[in-house]
């Protein structure tokens, strides 16, 4: 492996041996519209192993879904991609579309968060499928279709065969997401990118997805990047953890360092704001403010103005993701060390959770 | 303080299911809610959970008769609503509001925002000018907004500044009851915590009454003093609140709140779960007996053939089962892995 330069904001781990699948360098991506330039993505990387689960969690417009479709190459041609991201050997970016279609849908496949809008509905959930492996392999109409219903049966659908026959009206939306699973992992990819795939559903079934969304994942033996909002799914999926805020990373670490050691206030803010199903507080503690506009975003730390830690050094330069006291835990606070040893983070924001008089 | 300020009995409300062809048949009808019955009391907050196409919405708007009830009663301090005539109606609007999801779609877009707030007091109050905009300035404060504000137009806003002004409309005329139909599911974690909040400081101030529909069982569980579980068209658990989250005795009940991930990766990895198979039926054609039947790990013949009633097994809480779960049981998933669901 070489050493290659990944930015400040390296997001690493100890055990070499892994096989990197998937590492993103300094990615940014910026819009061009009528009122200036969006910086939608400044600055991401990061890299995921083999096997492992990396989530992306962040509230929306941080830039978390951008930042993988510019990898898939599903960004409108107005985007400007800039950094490097590579699979394997391979560069993802910068490239032509014929040059990277190989691996795009075979060896990186995503999920999207709605299974409605997916799926073609004038075809066959079976076709679909088929029609996936086809674009990858010269093989027979047939043995395509073989591997469509076996996959289906992978992911659950039951009477696959007879299933394979179905239009996607003729699935629930839990039963769509698991053709989007199969469709996801038909060709052996080694990468697969999940953008919200249990937004859309009810918790029920969302339960069901993502352990589905799992065992997939270990038959393919592929790396998975979840992205996601709801930091109840990241607990019980991920390996590692990026949090994301006005298009970087603020925080990476091992799932647990993220949820138990927080080194950053937006984190413990966010963790602060979930009401728990197994405890009854009496006020939750909301991160006042809305995240800024990322035209033209302020200077410093895009946090400050909702951080109750902020003062005035915040606002001289923007914190790069720095080490922390914690092993292969990094964070983009400068004081980040003020919350060492604090076992309730989120207490850091009480003060403040009085919006508007107080009762 | 002896009577409830809403009570619902047996409400129902279907709608028809139209053909494709020019005539626009009724082919099907859709039971959205079927029977529901509960009360309300003044200052109190009923959850009403359930995932999509319980008809937790229908039946919420049912009650204000923004959808005509099919059938069944509805009162408001005892007086029944279905039965008012426009005029009355409109009189008791005054006093029965509600929140809408969309804070996008439910704001008129060319209004600014003192007239979308001061919209109830120009219809239902006899207020000046001037009045009026003393009353919409101090609602957006009372929300949290800035009064000076008001005069800009509701895209200058983001999604929960826009959900304090449809709460700054709900409560304009001080209304007893107000309707929240998922009023924070279009927010980001951060930004629901302060909505949530916000909600439960204005309920203390003005002693309001709200039905508060979600799917979302932790916020449900945050703001509720009783709560509802709803299941295709009918409540299968009601009760207190702690009762219901502490000691349900609904395999329904147990396998949501079981379905919820704990934002803790210890507790979510190692945590007792259920996990249900399939997806909710359609309500156009329900399960006969039992409507959770055809998901349940516990489910025999009885339940197809008979449909449970709301009865109290375990204390505060009234719960529609044939084979109840106990206080101290422990529902593990070899439990409900090992049965088998036939469709």
């Amino acid at each position: 492996m070489t050493s290659t330069e990944v930015g400040n904001a390296a997001v690493t781990s100890d055990a070499l041996d892994d096989e990197v699948m998937l590492r993103v360098e300094d990615l940014s991506v910026s819009f061009p519209t009528e009122d200036g330039v969006v910086q939608a993505v400044r600055g991401v990387s990061y890299e995921v192993k083999r096997g492992e689960v990396f989530a992306v969690v962040g509230e929306s417009g941080c830039g978390k879904s951008v930042s993988s479709m510019a990898l898939m190459g599903l960004l409108p041609k107005t985007a400007r991609i800039e950094g490097r991201a590579r699979y394997l050997d391979n560069d993802l970016l910068g490239r032509p579309d014929r040059e990277v279609r190989g691996f795009r849908g075979s060896k990186l496949a995503m999920i999207f968060q709605d299974p409605m809008t997916s799926l073609n509905p004038v075809y066959t959930i079976g076709k679909q499928l088929a029609e996936a492996v086809l674009a990858h392999h010269r093989i027979a109409p047939k043995v395509a279709m073989e591997r469509a219903i076996d996959m289906l049966d992978v992911v659950g659908i039951p009477q696959a065969r007879k299933r394979a026959k179905s239009y996607p009206h003729e699935f629930s939306g839990g039963m769509r997401q698991r053709v989007m699973i199969a469709m996801a992992i038909i060709n052996n990819p080694d990468v697969i990118i999940a953008d919200e795939p249990t937004t859309a559903l009810d918790v029920t079934v969302q339960a069901q997805i993502l352990e589905t969304l799992l065992e997939a994942k270990e038959r393919v033996g592929a790396a998975i990047v979840l992205i996601t909002h709801d930091l109840g799914v990241v607990a019980g999926m991920a390996d590692r953890v990026g949090v994301m805020y006005a298009g970087r990373f603020v925080e990476t670490g091992d799932v647990n360092e993220i949820f138990h050691a927080t080194r950053m206030p937006y984190t413990a803010g966010l963790l602060g704001s979930i009401p728990d199903l197994d405890s009854e507080v009496a006020e939750l503690t909301p991160i006042e403010g809305a995240p800024p506009s990322l035209i033209n975003p302020p200077e410093g730390c895009k946090f400050m103005v909702r951080c109750p830690m902020a003062r005035p050094a915040c606002g001289e330069s923007e914190p790069p993701l720095a080490p922390t006291d914690r092993p292969g835990h990094f964070s983009a606070c400068k004081f980040s060390h003020e919350l060492e040893g604090n076992q309730d983070t989120s207490e850091i924001f009480k003060p403040a959770s009085v919006s508007g008089g107080a009762s | 303080m002896s009577e409830p300020l809403v009570e619902v009995s047996d409400l129902v409300k279907t709608f028809p299911i139209k053909g494709d062809g020019f005539l626009q048949r009724v082919v099907d009808q859709v039971q959205a809610v079927s029977g529901l019955s509960f009360d309300i009391a003044a200052g109190e907050t009923l959850g009403l959970v359930g995932e999509s196409g319980s008809g937790k919405s229908t039946a919420g708007r049912a009650i204000l008769r923004l959808h005509e009830p099919t059938s069944g009663s509805i009162k408001f301090e005892g007086r029944e609503v279905t039965e008012l005539d426009s005029k009355a109606m409109q009189e008791l609007r005054q006093r029965m509001q509600i929140v809408f999801q969309d804070p996008y779609a439910s704001l008129n877009p060319k209004l600014p925002v003192n007239d979308i707030v001061g919209e109830p007091l120009v219809i239902h109050t006899k207020m000046n000018r001037k009045e009026r905009e003393r009353k919409v300035a101090q609602l957006l404060s009372d929300v949290g907004l800035q009064p000076e504000h008001g005069n800009r137009y509701p895209h200058e806003f983001s999604g929960g500044q826009r959900q304090r002004i449809g709460i700054a409309r709900a409560i304009a005329l001080d209304p007893d009851f107000v309707v929240l139909d998922e009023p924070v599911s279009a927010l980001d974690v951060s930004v629901q915590a302060g909505v949530l909040n916000l909600l439960r400081r204005l309920q203390d101030e003005r002693g309001m009454a709200y039905l508060f529909i979600a799917h979302d069982l932790s916020v449900v569980r945050h703001v509720s003093h009783r709560v509802a579980v709803m299941y295709l068209g009918k409540i299968v658990e009601i009760g207190e609140r702690k009762a219901l989250f502490q000691t349900s005795a609904h395999p329904y009940t147990r396998a949501l709140m079981s379905a919820v991930p704990v934002a803790d990766p210890h507790r979510e990895r190692t945590r007792e779960t259920i996990t249900l198979e399939g997806d909710v039926p359609s309500p156009i054609n329900p399960p006969s007996g039992c409507r959770f039947r055809t998901r349940c790990w516990r489910a025999t013949d009885l339940c197809a053939a008979e449909a449970p009633e709301l009865v109290e097994h375990t204390p505060g809480l009234l719960t529609a089962c044939h084979h109840p779960i106990g206080p101290d049981e422990v529902v593990t998933r070899a439990d409900t892995n090992s049965a088998v669901l036939a469709d």
